[in-house]
């Protein structure tokens, strides 16, 4: 093995070790990549879904939108957590209002962070919620109930094929330093 | 090894009385009781039925040549090894037979993804490891989990005989009802990991996510009883998570959903003692059926 | 490049100076000569083989007849996991980067794989990869039991068994990515004067784009899994939906490792089959090149249809009916390669020694492993065969009678040039006729219990399986036991037999510089190179 011959190898595999850092680099990059991806697939963004949203209002009269509210409380025992309506007829372009009702069950006080999720996915990008208390994490005292607001509005433009939207929160206990 | 020679020797004494279970030699997809369900057995058999008939053509070539080309006969090998016509031919037949395969298909999709016109929605909410329903805006929820003599018979060397249990593993102590010749839609959720609702009959199955909602639809048209299992890997007691669903007449739904409500009205705490959320559905459920 | 002024003489500052191996461990432990490492990762994987056929047989003594009499479910959902951890990261890839180790110098004239170092290196990390993994059997909570796939946020329920196991997947990987560099710098670099790439043999070709697959890939798992310890222990939510992340992205992630992974592991038996069935037809391969061109592509393929792994999680419609179709399309260079081998052996001089018995075995059993994909391709279908006993019959087809068949038949071909020594063809041949008739008892029922509804991954079922799932069991232990078989087939020809010749394969005239060199070839090949015309 000459010494050019070693030098041929070591730059071809220096630049394979490149190319495996990339595929490394590459595999956090699909986070944020599956974020953009799911945007422009209209699967829905899940960023989008804490955030406010700026809206007019421009009801569509002729057409009837069921939207379902659901919520479940993922640790045993520790919440009661609901919404004050299974479910409500609504107009799309026009701004509604529905409740949950959430009450911290231990003796503690908690910070929670509740996390939305609509159904189907591809609607939300059509569900815009100009306030809601999943934008930001609640603290509450010990056995503390508490009525949370959500004000919604659903795009005139949600495709035709969806006569149902559901909207469902699951009530978490906020983690520190990463909420 | 020890242990698996014991088992051998205890198995092959209790292999003997299999023949009581004749209808244990199943060999195909059930056709079910939904029009998806049968669609998707159509497909099944229709692509079965295509994979087969290239499996004829080329295993007989193989074989002939196997048996004909032998050295052994005598066989002198012949000197060609390419023929583009041949290889243009043998890339675009199977294109066009992927396309008719890809039609039905994609039709049969687009009927499984329509959600539009559902009649009653169910909240299914699983949990490591049983499943919990809801029926929305109907005032009625409750656990469904492995009936109490499958239970029993599953322990590690129980010493019950699992053929002397009736619907083994498959069978709940509450079964999910729902009316015939409704569609029902499923939002499915988790509680803690990822599980799956499946009931072969309907034809489908879908994930159930913890912090995210997704759904499902069917249409049962034989009111009966259908059987299936948690389809996605969840942990310890995964394989005793069965999902049995009873369809009733629409008037017997209606009768056994006022049972219910009173029942949840009368003996809330009762229902409900497992664990606070139940409770609070009961009596979210009841202000709402307000 | 590799001219021919190595006929001066070694250079003495070169560590291969020596002519022959080093005495005792200093030859094993120290090793840079390709055919010793190839042959450390060959007894290896060997061993993993049957470490991961005992969790196998585990799993079917368990299954034999409904009721829970071995184990608890949490050792049996260790036992799943573990099993196909130890097959697919211990025992198929490591053996068919040992045959690489082996033949690639040998098939392309060069005196030895272009990295010494880095080849022992990547060697001796899987000893230790293996033992952190199984040693996780006897760790607090047990081994990891969410399955091979780790699907959080199950796999953040294991026990002490956790960081220990995402850091054997981590040594795994490392190892796997310097094999696959050492081959593509090896071929690229060293192929002898005249070798052009499309003159190079097709175990080579597939070697260079499996390799190419593992950069990209392995990578991805390490990411993947690095994100689940620090989900689980820094507090991140990559993946849990109470932080923001999302479960569902873990299984893109991960399946855009995992379906090239299993490119991975069949594209190299495509190679070898593609060397032996030439052979015992005595004539040319059909299509070299639409070959190589059907394995670019599946290759390339294999990147865009990682969801077809996932139809149930709900995916948007659009996406579903994506992965439909570029999963149906890998049908098309599969059946070119299935029809090329066909054309092979038409009007050919066909003879069934031991190597050509397993190919041909794989060429059957592969194709209805591959018509099993092409059924779970079908959306709707797939979701009836979903997580099933199904894809468990497929996935097996396509890997026990196909990668590991063609394993067996490389190694069959090649064992004689390797030890110099012809072995039992007898017991090679029993071997054969007893795995191919018990692999299909133990995998052919499971079709029928995956449509009749038995979800995989249960310890336990209702009594309508109960049949099906006794023959797979008989079928396990015959399949197992056979392999017997195959291990001592392989140690009688290390310690003597009779004579191979250069040829090995005399009357069938194999093709390639392997078969240049004598039985066993001198322990420094190809020191000058050759001349390929």
């Amino acid at each position: 093995m000459n010494d050019q011959l070693k030098r041929n190898h070591r730059s071809l595999a220096s630049r394979l070790w490149l190319f495996a850092g990339g595929s490394f680099a590459f595999g956090f990059a699909l986070v944020p990549l599956y974020d953009v991806l799911c945007d422009v697939t209209g699967y829905g963004n899940r960023s989008r879904l804490v955030e406010a949203a700026e809206v007019v209002e421009a009801p569509d009269e002729n057409r009837s939108i069921t939207v379902e509210f659901v919520s479940t409380a993922p640790t045993y025992g520790n919440w009661e957590f609901r919404p004050a309506v299974g479910s409500m007829q609504v107009q799309p372009g026009k701004l509604y209002e529905a409740h949950f009702e959430a009450r911290n069950l231990r003796s503690q006080p908690i910070v929670a962070q509740a996390v939305p999720s609509i159904t189907p996915f591809q609607a939300t990008r059509y569900f815009q919620k100009t306030e809601c208390f999943c934008f930001t994490p609640q603290a509450f005292a010990a056995e503390e109930s508490r009525q949370f607001t959500v004000r919604f509005i659903v795009d005139p433009k949600l495709p035709a094929n969806i006569d149902r939207v559901t909207l469902g929160y699951a009530m978490y206990d906020a983690k520190q330093g990463s909420g | 090894m020890l242990k698996i020679s014991r088992y051998v020797a205890a198995a092959a004494a209790a292999c003997l009385p299999t023949g009581a279970a004749l209808a244990a030699w199943e060999l195909n997809m059930p056709v079910g009781v939904t029009e998806l369900s049968r669609e998707i057995h159509g497909l099944h058999m229709l692509i079965l039925g295509v994979c087969a008939v290239i499996a004829v053509v080329v295993f007989s070539v193989m074989i002939y040549s196997i048996v004909k080309f032998r050295r052994s006969k005598g066989a002198v090998p012949a000197t060609w090894d390419h023929s583009t016509k041949v290889e243009v031919v043998w890339t675009v037949i199977p294109i066009a037979i992927l396309v008719g395969m890809a039609i039905p298909a994609a039709e049969t999709l687009i009927k499984i993804e329509d959600m539009r016109d559902s009649e009653l929605t169910v909240k299914v909410t699983a949990y490591q490891w049983q499943w919990h329903y809801d029926y929305l805006d109907k005032g009625v929820s409750f656990f469904s989990r492995l009936a109490r003599d499958s239970d029993d018979a599953r322990r590690l060397n129980s010493g019950i005989d699992p053929r002397t249990v009736d619907n083994y593993l498959l069978e709940v102590d509450n079964r999910l009802v729902v009316p015939v010749d409704t569609k029902v839609r499923l939002l499915l959720t988790s509680n803690d990991v990822i599980h799956a609702w499946w009931v072969p009959q309907f034809g489908l199955k879908k994930d159930a996510y913890p912090g995210f909602v997704n759904e499902m639809w069917f249409r049962a048209e034989e009111p009966g009883v259908y059987r299936g299992q948690c389809a996605e890997l969840c942990g310890y007691d995964h394989g005793f998570m069965p999902v049995v669903v009873e369809v009733k007449t629409k008037e017997e739904f209606e009768a056994w959903l006022q049972a219910q409500q009173q029942a949840n009205g009368a003996a809330e705490s009762e229902v409900a003692a497992v664990d606070s959320q139940t409770e609070n559905a009961a009596v979210a459920t009841v202000a709402r059926a307000e | 490049m590799s001219t021919v002024d190595t006929h001066a003489g070694h250079s003495d500052t070169h560590h291969h100076d020596h002519h022959g191996p080093e005495k005792g461990w200093r030859r094993w432990l120290l090793a840079t000569n390709h055919k010793d490492i190839g042959t450390m990762y060959l007894l290896f994987s060997l061993t993993m083989f049957f470490v991961g056929g005992l969790m196998a047989l585990v799993i079917r003594a368990e299954l034999f007849q409904p009721g829970l009499q071995l184990v608890n479910p949490q050792f049996f959902n260790s036992m799943t996991t573990m099993h196909a951890l130890v097959m697919i990261f211990g025992a198929v890839m490591p053996a068919f980067v040992g045959l690489a180790n082996w033949m690639i110098p040998l098939q392309i004239g060069a005196p030895d794989m272009a990295l010494p170092r880095m080849n022992n290196f990547s060697f001796w990390i899987l000893p230790f990869s293996f033992t952190l993994l199984l040693s996780t059997l006897f760790v607090e909570g047990g081994a990891p039991a969410s399955g091979w796939t780790l699907y959080p946020p199950l796999s953040l329920q294991t026990g002490n068994a956790f960081p220990l196991s995402i850091f054997a997947i981590h040594l795994m990987g490392a190892s796997s990515i310097m094999g696959a560099i050492n081959v593509i710098v090896t071929i690229m670099n060293m192929r002898a004067p005249g070798m052009t790439l499309l003159k190079m043999p097709l175990f080579a070709w597939t070697w260079l784009i499996t390799a190419y697959l593992l950069i990209a890939v392995m990578p991805v798992l390490a990411g993947a899994v690095t994100m689940l310890l620090t989900d689980h222990y820094f507090g991140t939510s990559f993946f849990s939906a109470a932080g923001g992340g999302d479960p569902v992205m873990y299984q893109h992630i991960f399946w855009f490792f995992g379906h090239p992974e299993v490119y991975i592991m069949i594209l190299p038996a495509f190679g070898v089959i593609s060397e032996i069935i030439p052979t015992f037809a005595r004539k040319r391969l059909f299509g070299y090149d639409a070959m190589v061109y059907a394995t670019a592509s599946i290759a390339f393929l294999s990147f865009i249809v990682w969801a077809h792994h996932m139809f149930t999680v709900g995916m948007p419609l659009a996406g579903q009916m994506f992965f439909m179709l570029a999963t149906m399309l890998i049908a098309v260079p599969t059946g070119v390669k299935v029809f090329n081998w066909t054309a092979t052996i038409y009007k050919g001089s066909l003879s069934f020694e031991p190597p050509m018995l397993f190919a041909l075995a794989f060429v059957f059993l592969f194709t209805i492993g591959g018509f099993s994909g092409l059924m779970l391709a079908i959306v709707p279908a797939d979701f009836q065969y979903h997580d099933t006993y199904f894809v468990v019959a497929h996935f097996h087809y396509v890997l026990v009678p196909g990668a590991v068949f063609a394993l067996m038949a490389g190694v069959y071909y090649w064992l004689p040039k390797w030890t110099g020594h012809m072995y039992n063809m007898t017991l090679a041949k029993w071997h054969f006729w007893l795995s191919a008739i018990f692999v299909n008892v133990l995998f052919f029922p499971q079709h029928f219990l995956g449509l009749a509804g038995m979800p995989r991954r249960i310890p336990d079922y209702n009594t309508q399986f109960a049949d099906w799932n006794m023959i797979s069991s008989i079928g396990a232990f015959g399949f197992g036991l056979s392999q017997l078989l195959f291990a001592v087939v392989i140690f009688q020809a290390i310690r003597g037999g009779a004579k191979a010749t250069d040829k090995v394969w005399d009357s069938a005239a194999p093709h390639g510089l392997e078969w240049t060199l004598s039985s066993p070839p001198p322990y420094h090949s190809f020191e000058v190179a050759p001349e390929v015309k």
